[in-house]
């Protein structure tokens, strides 16, 4: 077995990366503040994942108050605590960055049936 | 105890800390390393130990002198061989093994290795110098520039800095901290980037670093 192998699979989650690009997720991410632990959920649509073993990254993006947030959270990282799949996308490309110019109506993502 | 051993270097990856943060890490295949012989106060007016990296691949053709040297230890001529000072507080003897659990999770190590080549590089790669305008009629570019005075001192002052061999040389890296260690596999995992090229044979030493003094302590 490669001996890089037998580091990374320590750090790698097996219970991640159900999900696909296109879904829309709920990321549960741990936030620290003064000593303090709370969990914060990020809702949007998986736009793009990138990379594999313990440096695997997915990209969310939602529209906040009109203004569209995007979010790179590493897949395998400690402060994730869940991320659940809200719905299902139907989409036809690996990365959805044609959504960053799409307002309104023309942005949604087809549901997967 | 003995104060580093030998290593291999297999490459880098990343892990997730405590805080969550994702760190880089690099991945050295330390020892097993075999005493191939000792030196003594008495005999060679130093006391050390010569110790062999053992792999799974010995020395292809070694010569009788090799195989008579390597005798004494029971295994075949390693590849590699290096000195490592050796306080004689127990008895070693020609055959005895270290492995990787003489360095503990949290401790420090210099990384000595022999960088990258980069063959004969201008000084612009090699130094850092700036170079000149690429357009706008100007007719310099990547040369040094002016190296020098004239009459006075009528030579190039020693260690200017020129165009040349750029890398492949003994590289020393200090204070990485241990991240993992692994006997089973005989690993080393520590934090940030260690010289040269995967394959490449690395020193892992103790360090003996200190923090600069600040200045506020007492001097004796």
């Amino acid at each position: 077995m490669n001996l890089i192998d037998l580091v990374e699979e320590k750090q790698i989650k097996e219970d991640v990366g159900s999900f696909n690009v296109g879904d829309a997720v709920k990321v549960h991410v741990v936030i620290r503040e003064g000593g303090k632990e709370r969990i914060q959920v990020f809702r949007g649509d998986v736009i793009s994942k990138k990379g594999s073993g313990p440096s695997a990254t997915f990209t969310v993006r939602k529209m906040s108050f009109g203004i569209g947030v995007e979010r790179i959270f590493p897949l395998h990282s400690k402060m994730i605590k869940n991320i659940e799949t809200v719905r299902k996308g139907k989409v036809r490309r690996a990365k959805l960055y044609y959504l960053r110019k799409l307002r309104g109506k023309a942005a949604r993502i087809k549901e997967a049936r | 105890m003995i104060e580093g051993l030998i290593g291999k270097k297999i490459g880098m990856t990343q892990q997730f800390d405590e805080q969550g943060n994702a760190i880089p890490v690099t991945i050295i295949q330390v020892g097993p390393c075999t005493v191939i012989q000792t030196r003594t106060e008495g005999r060679d007016g130093y006391s050390a130990l010569q110790l062999g990296f053992v792999e799974e691949k010995s020395k292809r053709k070694p010569n009788k002198a090799m195989e008579g040297h390597f005798q004494k230890s029971g295994i075949p001529p390693t590849k590699v061989l290096r000195e490592f000072q050796y306080e004689t507080k127990e008895e070693v003897k020609e055959g005895d093994q270290f492995f990787v659990d003489i360095f503990q999770v949290g401790d420090k190590v210099d990384v000595v290795g022999t960088s990258k080549g980069k063959g004969f590089a201008g000084v612009i790669k090699r130094w850092g110098f700036h170079g000149g305008k690429s357009t706008h009629g100007s007719m310099f570019h990547r040369s040094p520039g002016s190296i020098g005075c004239s009459a006075d001192p009528s030579h190039v002052l020693k260690g200017t800095k020129l165009p040349g061999q750029m890398g492949d040389e003994r590289v020393t890296v200090k204070n990485l901290l241990i991240i993992e260690t692994d006997k089973e596999h005989n690993l080393l995992v520590v934090k940030g980037a260690v010289p040269g090229a995967k394959g490449g044979y690395l020193l892992i030493k103790k360090t003996n670093f200190q923090a600069k003094s600040t200045g506020k302590e007492k001097k004796e």
